[in-house]
């Protein structure tokens, strides 16, 4: 058993006067405080750090901030799916006995770029660099592709795509965490500038400066509210959009899922997926079998997908709203998952839940990580 | 400025796909890929053998990008598409010598070789294929 025991989050945005280091710092402390333990291995998840920040072997540099030199310490980087995947080899390490109390603390400092040529070519790592982002591919362009696919195979109009970023913006207004506290107006997501042909600006998440730390242990220690991860898979796709098939499926996510429903009949109270485009939330949501084939927009227009909904999907407001801190964002969902089925989500909590899904996407769906939690 | 947008024999190592579209078939699954790689990312055979794939094809999908990569700024707004070739093989490239609003699906194109990055000012000038409409 592995069971999460503190968890401290910063808030999502613009940290002009924090460093990649004061964020990992501030969010360990708020983990570490929340349970007030001591922890034997540090595991780092960060996806940019290298091309933005010019620092590595991040390990190292968060146990020398943290004031624990000495301790085992890593990074685990798998693009936008850092966190999941950090928090899922965190937890092995506690099973199999290699370490007792592990922090894992997600990452990410993306802002002190302020040309979008410079943050789209950071993000371009996390496709295939010498057959994509060589002729001028960028993720957001990958998702471009995919939701043209996505509209010409179930015949889907662009404006069916902003009952997810709508219903993000409502959900954030009440995630103290969140960047985007805000509602959207339909006309402004009508309005929104052209990003890659179809993809407008409202279609995808901001970029985010933020770090999320959560305890985990073997035991359900926690002072302050404890979840056991109940379990977690993780599977790729290819690296390259242009070998796949079919555009309008993400197979690692369903195998993802399936891996890690094999020994469980878990189910749900609530969904954190990874929503970075409306375009790759609406396949998400349809690879986790919660909409028919075509058919994700009718979850969120129709109110099902809303926090006091049937089937609650992004309480806190997923990526388009709560903000997309790259390779820290998997653990934001761990965290938030933690405090819902703890009941602590205070302003944004599911009423009543007790076990919730996370899942984190890199690249363009090449690589998923779920994670089922649940309140003990 | 990355070090592998400067290297030369970074570029230089591609050059074989990037200037003559020299890929790769499988004699097993009959998988073909551009470029070559040492084992078929379909069933993991290492029984590869060289071919040039054909050099014309049909857009399958395509993006107009607006909001580029740094080192392409000069070329925004560009189209970039997945493109089935002859063979039935699939790449990603830029279209050329087309206006953005022309891109469709099903266009029948053919491949040209073009400058495509320009790193900086003192960078490599890198060349590769793009494909233009089919001249009748
Ligand atoms: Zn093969």
């Amino acid at each position: 058993m592995v069971y999460i025991v503190g968890v401290g989050l910063t808030n999502v945005g613009n940290h002009w006067n924090k460093s990649l280091r004061h964020l990992a710092v501030e969010a360990s402390l708020k983990a570490l405080e929340s349970c007030n333990k001591n922890i034997d291995y540090i595991v780092v998840a960060n996806a940019l750090s290298g091309v933005v920040n010019g620092q590595e072997n991040l390990g190292s540099y968060v146990a020398t901030h943290l004031g624990k030199i000495g301790l085992p310490a890593v990074k685990i980087e798998a693009a936008g799916a850092s966190g999941g995947a950090a928090v899922l080899l965190a937890s092995s390490l506690v099973s199999s006995k290699m370490a007792d109390r592990v922090l894992v603390v997600g990452v990410e400092k993306v802002t002190d770029y302020t040309a979008l040529e410079d943050s789209n070519s950071a993000l371009s790592t996390s496709i295939d660099s010498e057959y994509e982002a060589f002729h001028g591919g960028t993720l957001d362009a990958m998702h471009a592709l995919v939701m043209r696919a996505y509209m010409w195979k179930y015949n889907v109009s662009k404006e069916e795509f902003s009952y997810l970023p709508l219903l993000m913006h409502e959900n954030a207004v009440d995630t103290p965490h969140a960047q985007l506290r805000f509602k959207l107006k339909p006309e402004s997501y009508s309005s929104s500038p052209v990003i890659a042909e179809p993809l407008t600006m409202l279609d995808l998440a901001p970029l985010g400066d933020g770090a999320a730390a959560v305890v985990l242990s073997k035991d359900a220690e926690g002072s302050n509210g404890n979840a056991e991860i109940v379990s977690s898979g993780q599977a790729t796709d290819s690296i390259s959009l242009y070998r796949r098939r079919d555009l309008t499926e993400m197979p690692s996510i369903r195998t993802a899922f399936k891996r890690a429903m094999e020994n469980t009949n878990f189910k749900p109270d609530f969904y954190i997926i990874h929503d970075y485009s409306s375009i790759m939330g609406y396949i998400a949501v349809e690879e986790l079998g919660l909409a028919e084939r075509g058919k994700a927009s009718r979850l969120f227009s129709s109110g099902e997908a809303n926090r006091d909904g049937p089937v609650p999907i992004n309480p806190e407001g997923g990526l388009k709203a709560r903000g997309n801190p790259v390779g820290a964002t998997g653990v934001y969902q761990v965290a938030e998952a933690y405090l819902q089925v703890t009941g602590r989500a205070d302003g944004w909590q599911v009423k009543g839940a007790m076990s919730g899904l996370t899942l984190g996407i890199g690249g363009i769906g090449s690589n998923s990580v779920v994670h089922l939690v649940r309140g003990v | 400025m990355w070090a592998y947008w400067q290297s030369v024999p970074a570029h230089w190592r591609e050059i074989p796909a990037r200037y003559r579209l020299e890929g790769g078939r499988c004699m097993d699954c009959g998988y073909i890929m551009l470029p070559k790689e040492d084992i078929c990312p379909v069933c993991g055979s290492k029984n590869i053998e060289t071919v040039i794939l054909p050099r014309k094809g049909k857009v399958l999908n395509y993006t107009v990008v607006w909001n580029a990569l740094r080192g392409y700024e000069y070329y925004t707004p560009y189209v970039l598409a997945i493109i089935e070739l002859e063979d039935g093989s699939r790449i990603m490239a830029q279209l050329t010598d087309i206006s953005p609003s022309e891109a469709k699906k099903g266009m029948e194109v053919e491949m040209v070789l073009r400058k495509t990055k320009v790193s900086g000012e003192s960078g490599i000038i890198a060349y590769s294929y793009k494909f233009r409409p089919v001249i009748r």
